[in-house]
């Protein structure tokens, strides 16, 4: 596989790069967990539709794991992009 | 708080699927969200004609099976919310629905059903080269639901990649519309799709490029927009061979490179996972009944492992009826006669080349179930 340069943008709501992510995997991510909480790649509009599979390619390339031990990423409410004001007016 | 005998999100073919079947089943107060608006899934950009057997709507397009499928869902008194999202779940599985409003704005309203239909489909994949995030790069499903539905050319000259039965049919539907699909791009040594298709491409005179990727895209166009693509060709370990790069002039690039199951929704509940390969990536374990491993919470479609439009209109016609089971309309010797029949045709969708795959890993995915948590 050609090595990917450090520069490419792989979350593109957070900006996260790929050397970004390389650095999260040196310092000791090694989920797609791990890589989220150190660069926020997944914690932006689109909640990391986009890039995840991408995040999990790069930890796989990187510490030579198989996909599915790159963990599935954290979820929670809410799931789509919903304005404060419509929150705010919700009756439960 | 409204409260519902089913909530199904998703009005893709599964969604629609469930509702109909659980209606037809005597199931009474339905709901179906869906954050589109308009429904039918992927359904309505689906223009071409079905290949399979009578039994499995061969023939028949697409869009024509979404609109029998909303009308039938109509007239059994199934509400469909457009413009509606499930943005979450929460305790005691109440869900949290952004409800789009006939004035355009949107109302956070709590649902609290008595069971659930999780029928998010599928998203497409990207894939990565240097440029992929310029204006004019986009999935190929996205690039179809442009030219077939909203009736927009997403650009002039386009680079397709990927020739899956996605790419080659969404290259042709371009070009029937009037673009320059300038070439096909394939990373895998032959075609990935059925020869019909890619045939009709080639009689054409558009070239297909098997071993190659791109290597580059440049954003030179108005507004950044793509205005040229490099492709490269590839050895066996996907490394690019030097001194083999030819660059196209195209504004467009469409990736054809496959879906992933949607999950997030799915992640909310106290629902077991499980990574399967040929399915996309993370999918709900689930039974033959479409059961998920939280009580009342049935999953049906792409959501459960990315396949196709009819075997998850089949998938939603079997968790429509355990749906109706689960809530007492049916008896369990009723249901499972009835699923025993759905059964059979999902098992004749699952055959040939590219279905046994499928069987294999619905299997594998059925087999991991441990049963059903309260």
């Amino acid at each position: 596989m050609a090595r990917i340069d450090d520069e490419m943008l792989v979350c593109r709501c957070e900006e996260v790069t790929v050397g970004e992510i390389r650095e999260a995997i040196a310092q000791g991510a090694f989920d797609v967990v791990g890589v989220k909480r150190r660069t926020r790649a997944g914690m932006g509009l689109c909640q990391g539709r986009t890039c995840e599979k991408m995040v999990q390619q790069l930890i796989s390339m990187e510490l030579g794991v198989a996909p599915n031990e790159t963990g599935v990423s954290s979820t929670r409410p809410p799931v789509r992009p919903v304005s404060y004001g419509a929150l705010a007016e919700g009756v439960f | 708080m409204l409260s519902k005998d089913l909530l199904v999100v998703g009005a893709g073919p599964a969604g629609l699927a469930t509702a109909i079947q659980a209606a037809k089943n005597g199931v009474k107060d339905i709901t179906v969200v869906d954050l589109n608006m308009k429904p039918g899934g992927q359904l309505f950009k689906q223009i071409h004609k079905f290949f399979g057997s009578h039994e499995h709507r061969a023939g028949i397009r697409g869009m024509d099976t979404g609109a029998a499928m909303l009308e039938e869902a109509q007239s059994l008194g199934v509400d469909i919310w457009l413009n509606s999202a499930c943005v979450g779940f929460y305790d005691d599985k109440v869900a949290c629905i952004e409800q789009g409003q006939p004035d355009g704005t949107k109302k956070i309203v709590f649902m609290k059903p008595k069971t659930i239909a999780i029928c998010t489909g599928g998203q497409e994949n990207v894939v990565r080269f240097t440029g992929w995030t310029t204006p004019g790069v986009m999935g190929a499903g996205a690039a179809q639901t442009m030219v077939n539905v909203n009736k927009v050319q997403p650009g002039k000259k386009i680079v397709m990649l990927g020739t899956g039965n996605v790419g080659l049919i969404v290259s042709y539907q371009l070009m029937q519309s009037g673009c320059d699909v300038v070439c096909l791009v394939e990373a895998l040594p032959g075609i990935n799709g059925y020869g019909v298709h890619a045939s009709k491409i080639s009689r054409a005179g558009v070239p297909i490029y098997t071993k190659h990727t791109i290597k580059e895209v440049k954003g030179n166009g108005p507004n950044g927009r793509v205005s040229e693509v490099t492709i490269v060709e590839i050895d066996p370990k996907f490394n690019h061979i030097p001194g083999t790069e030819k660059t196209f002039e195209a504004d467009t690039v469409t990736l054809a490179a496959g879906l992933k199951p949607v999950s997030d929704l799915v992640k909310l509940q106290d629902i077991d996972l499980v990574f399967n390969g040929p399915f996309g990536g993370w999918v709900p374990v689930h039974n033959e009944k479409m059961q998920s491993t939280c009580k009342g919470i049935y999953v049906a479609g792409d959501t459960t492992g990315v396949e196709e439009a009819n075997t998850a209109l089949e998938e939603g016609n079997v968790a429509g009826v355990s749906i109706a089971e689960e809530l007492g309309c049916i008896t369990a010797a009723e249901a499972d006669a009835k699923r025993k029949e759905i059964w059979e045709r999902l098992d004749g969708l699952r055959m040939g080349p590219f279905g046994e795959r499928r069987a294999a890993a619905k299997k594998e995915v059925m087999e991991q179930f441990p049963g059903v948590r309260a």
